[in-house]
């Protein structure tokens, strides 16, 4: 079917391979049609809908409720930072407060999230360009958080633990003294991955010069998040439209401007260490507290549509929702920060090789459920 | 800018108000919405865009929308220097043909985000560059998140 | 002690008592040939398992410990494994090549084997050209590679084969050309002629700082040769599926793995003997037990051996024309100025000896 109509497009001597859906690279199930001269690239096309299990349709005859844990599945590995998205827009149609403490916890586990998120990117980066190591290093630290959100959340991955109108639970009361124990131990460990891969020659031959994305197009082709970032574009929806108790915190914004592989990653290492430093302005102050606000138990949302931002891992993610006053949205779309990102990457991989493709795909850090919805 | 002065700029642009039907609405949403007609889409966006005073450069939200009646576009632009933010809609009664113009010269992120629109609603783009299905498979019969769309096997409605 | 010297004289005036000169001759020779198989068989078994030991161990983790004590049988099972699967060849790939790929790569692996000096009696194949024996015999393992990505009628391996046929070749040269560097001392391409000059010291130590240039380019040149990390790019997992072998299953593909660590040990024996001093003790320290000659040799193969895993474990990739690029425009023009610098340090008799 792929094959008739894409080889109408190529030229007879022009060699085109199949990146298929299962492939150790291309981090989920993303099928890549690449037409190659040599070993340079010359056009990269990107089928997609796998994984596609039309949330947004399911979310028209779901209640409030029901969506949030839908979309712990989209972006599974920042699925805190999803949740919450859905629940601030809940809680800002309808006008509710939330605690202080709800705040601030929500803000911890977000940090706490994208942290085990980038030590996963981190260890899939390491093995993406050969060094095979870096996947267990980055692994036996993403565990420690891995625990901490078990005990709290009750899960490792998809964690629901946010609600229109709060949390689940409480904190556990370990909660505490675990996190101040996990960011005693990893701030040992961050200096490690700079010895091992950063400071690597070849790693940073990989890297450096290839992939390289300009600010115009970076803001052109959508691309948000440490992508953006690495390009020079500030867009981080903390500094920009601060939510939860984000303007209670001070911290740097990662920002380079060569806009190359390299500036991408430092980005995301970049971003590891803010999110410590959030981590420890918060966690010695959460404020005493309800862990929730009552709400119905049927949520209506009043007429009109609604729009928040937050800042994932992988960079912007939006909710928007058109209601007419019933209990399921009219409408529902979500704006996944992979989809803008991986349409970039045509632009950025012609003209390289295969394996700086892999590199460029690897800093991109594309989760493709998020895609695919 | 806030959204009156945004009002109060946009509505300069139009040369005559009544025909052209611009409709600003601030009603059921925090942001400025603005209401055009399919025709004056492609210039509307291309004066949003170059215009100083607003340079709305970053395309973050291209939805398709199913009003019902009509099928529709809801388009939400940012300015990465002014930080502002607008939303522009467009519409059309044409259930059988609805076409729009494209605005991957604009933006280049509206390329997936159109095809996406494409595969769900079947709103076609002109001057798109690969209008094809992007999720779905190429033989797939009729476009999923309409209102009216019946699939028996696959969906469960409640 | 010279156990071993007495086995092989008695077994051989035993044989040529028994049967007339050429058939003692051809006996004499398929038992050889079969010891140095068992001698290629349990290398290459337990290389495999010091591998997966090694790299569990810079990975936090513990390795192969089930089967047998430590995991000792663990490469025993997969061999077990291999032998019993189905040999899966593709409609149309070239029937003839296919099945010939990978005998290229055993049998030259296994020629090479032969005239490594693992002590001073135990040498099947002592002759007078022997170190360009050992890298002409090299130079044929390249063509089982590309038959192998050919035949296979499918992209990947074939452009695995070709990435691997140039690294190939590119780095053969730098081999060489190190090798070449210390002959200069010795003045000999005879192997166990080179193990007897280093009685005054090792050539290493002999040659001091051209030597020690030569051994770190002989070692990056001898990674890439053998396909290994950091030049791992013809197998590389993340990018291109299994490059050449994709399409071989079973015993064939056995063979490919089994050859790439042979050519490991190969590439370490090699060093040992030309740099380290094959069997000799440093400053003859048992010089009076010439069986522990072996043990030696063993221990200074498997420390380089050991290094190369290292590598592998630690770096990224290089990319195919950084590759290329490392040996054309930096190995080789340092190799040439190497050679110059010792052969000043030859002429001028500035060599360490003891």
């Amino acid at each position: 079917m792929e094959t008739s109509t894409v080889n109408n497009n190529f030229k007879s001597d022009e060699y085109f391979i199949n990146m298929g859906p299962q492939h150790p690279a291309t981090h989920g199930v993303l099928r890549l049609l690449l037409t190659i001269d040599g070993e340079t690239i010359k056009k990269v096309e990107p089928d997609l809908g796998y994984i596609h299990r039309s949330i947004e349709k399911m979310c028209e005859r779901d209640s409030y409720q029901q969506i949030v844990h839908l979309t712990d599945r989209m972006d599974y590995l920042s699925s805190n930072i999803n949740n919450e998205a859905v629940c601030l827009a809940v809680e800002n149609a309808l006008q509710i407060e939330v605690p202080d403490r709800v705040k601030v916890i929500r803000t911890i586990i977000g940090e706490l999230t994208r942290i085990a998120s980038h030590n996963l990117w981190w260890g899939v980066m390491g093995m993406d360009v050969g060094a095979l190591t870096t996947y267990f290093y980055a692994f036996r630290d993403r565990e420690m958080i891995n625990d901490i959100f078990e005990e709290t959340c009750g899960a490792r991955l998809t964690m629901n633990y946010n609600i229109p109108g709060g949390l689940m639970f409480d904190i556990h009361p370990n909660f505490i003294k675990r996190v101040k124990e996990f960011i005693t131990h990893f701030k040992t460990k961050l200096p490690e991955y700079d010895t091992l891969l950063t400071n690597n020659v070849i790693f940073q031959k990989r890297m450096r010069g290839v992939g390289i994305l300009s600010k115009e197009d970076a803001i052109s082709y959508g691309a948000s998040g440490p992508v953006g970032r690495g390009s020079g574009y500030s867009c981080d929806v903390r500094k920009t439209n601060p939510y939860s108790a984000l303007d209670k915190v001070t911290f740097n914004e990662a920002l380079r401007t060569e806009g190359d592989s390299f500036a991408r990653y430092e980005v995301r290492i970049q971003e590891m260490w803010e999110s410590i430093s959030i981590v420890e302005q918060l966690i010695d102050n959460i404020p005493e507290g309800d862990y929730k606000v009552e709400t119905n138990a049927v949520i209506k949302l009043p007429k009109g549509e609604f729009y928040q931002k937050v800042e994932t891992a992988r960079g912007e993610f939006g909710v928007y929702i058109i209601s007419t006053g019933t209990k399921n949205p009219y409408r529902l779309k979500f704006r996944s920060p992979g989809f803008s990102n991986l349409s970039l990457l045509n632009h950025i991989a012609v003209g390289g090789k295969i394996g700086d493709l892999v590199a460029s795909m690897a800093t991109l850090d594309l989760v493709i459920p998020d895609i695919d919805r | 800018m806030t959204n009156e002065a945004l009002q109060n700029l946009i509505g300069t642009w139009v040369p005559n108000p009544v025909t052209s039907e611009l409709e600003f609405t601030e009603e059921e949403s925090q942001f400025l919405n603005i209401s055009v007609q399919p025709a004056d889409l492609h210039q509307l966006m291309t004066q949003l865009k170059s215009n100083s005073e607003t340079s709305f450069d970053y395309l973050f939200c291209l939805s398709g929308v199913d009003w019902g009646k009509e099928l529709g576009v809801v388009y939400h632009l940012e300015s990465t220097t002014h930080r502002h933010i607008i939303v522009v809609k467009v519409k059309t009664e044409d259930r059988e043909n609805p076409v729009f113009d494209s605005v991957y010269d604009i933006w280049k992120t509206a390329e997936f985000h159109e095809r996406e629109v494409f595969d769900f609603f079947g709103i076609k783009f002109n001057n798109h560059p690969n209008l094809k299905r992007l999720f779905l498979t190429e033989d797939w019969d009729g476009f999923p998140l309409r209102k009216d769309y019946v699939d028996d096997i696959n969906m469960i409605v409640k | 002690m010279n156990l071993s010297l007495s086995i092989t004289k008695n077994i051989h005036d035993w044989l040529f008592n028994m049967m007339p000169e050429t058939a003692a001759s051809l006996v004499e020779m398929t038992i050889i040939a079969l010891v140095y198989l068992a001698v290629f068989a349990v290398t290459g078994l337990f290389l495999v398992l010091l591998e997966r030991k090694v790299a569990a161990w810079f990975q936090l983790r513990l390795g192969p410990n089930r089967v047998g004590y430590h995991g000792i049988f663990q490469t025993i099972a997969d061999a077990l494994k291999l032998v019993s699967k189905e040999l899966t060849g593709t409609v149309n790939a070239d029937k003839f090549l296919y099945n010939l790929a990978p005998y290229f790569v055993i049998i030259t692996a296994l020629m090479a084997l032969a005239v490594l000096p693992f002590s001073a009696e135990f040498q099947a194949f002592d002759i007078n050209i022997g170190i360009f024996f050992l890298i002409a015999i090299s130079s044929i393992g390249v063509i089982g590679i590309l038959l192998a990505g050919w035949s296979s009628n499918n992209k990947y391996a074939l452009i695995g084969a070709m990435r691997s046929g140039v690294q190939t070749i590119s780095y053969e040269l730098s081999v060489g050309l190190s090798l070449l560097t210390v002959i200069m001392i010795t003045g000999t391409l005879q192997l166990s002629e080179i193990v007897e000059v280093q009685r005054n010291g090792w050539l290493i130590v002999q040659g001091h700082i051209p030597a020690i240039f030569a051994f770190m380019i002989y070692m990056i040149a001898g990674t890439a040769e053998t396909n290994r990390a950091p030049f791992d790019l013809v197998e590389a997992e993340s990018e291109l599926g299994a490059g050449f072998h994709t399409e071989y299953s079973g015993m064939k593909f056995a063979y490919f793995f089994l050859a790439e660590f042979i050519n490991m040990f190969l590439i370490a024996s090699i060093a040992t003997t030309i740099f380290f001093g094959a069997w000799l003790s440093p400053f003859g320290i048992t010089e009076s037990l010439p069986w522990l000659g072996v043990f030696w040799f063993l221990g200074k193969t498997l420390v380089l051996v050991f290094l190369m895993m290292w590598f592998r474990w630690t770096f990224p990739r290089l990319r195919i024309d950084q590759l290329l690029t490392l040996e054309w425009k930096y190995l080789l023009p340092l190799n040439l100025m190497n050679i110059v610098l010792m052969a000043i340090i030859v002429w001028l008799n500035l060599t360490i000896q003891f």
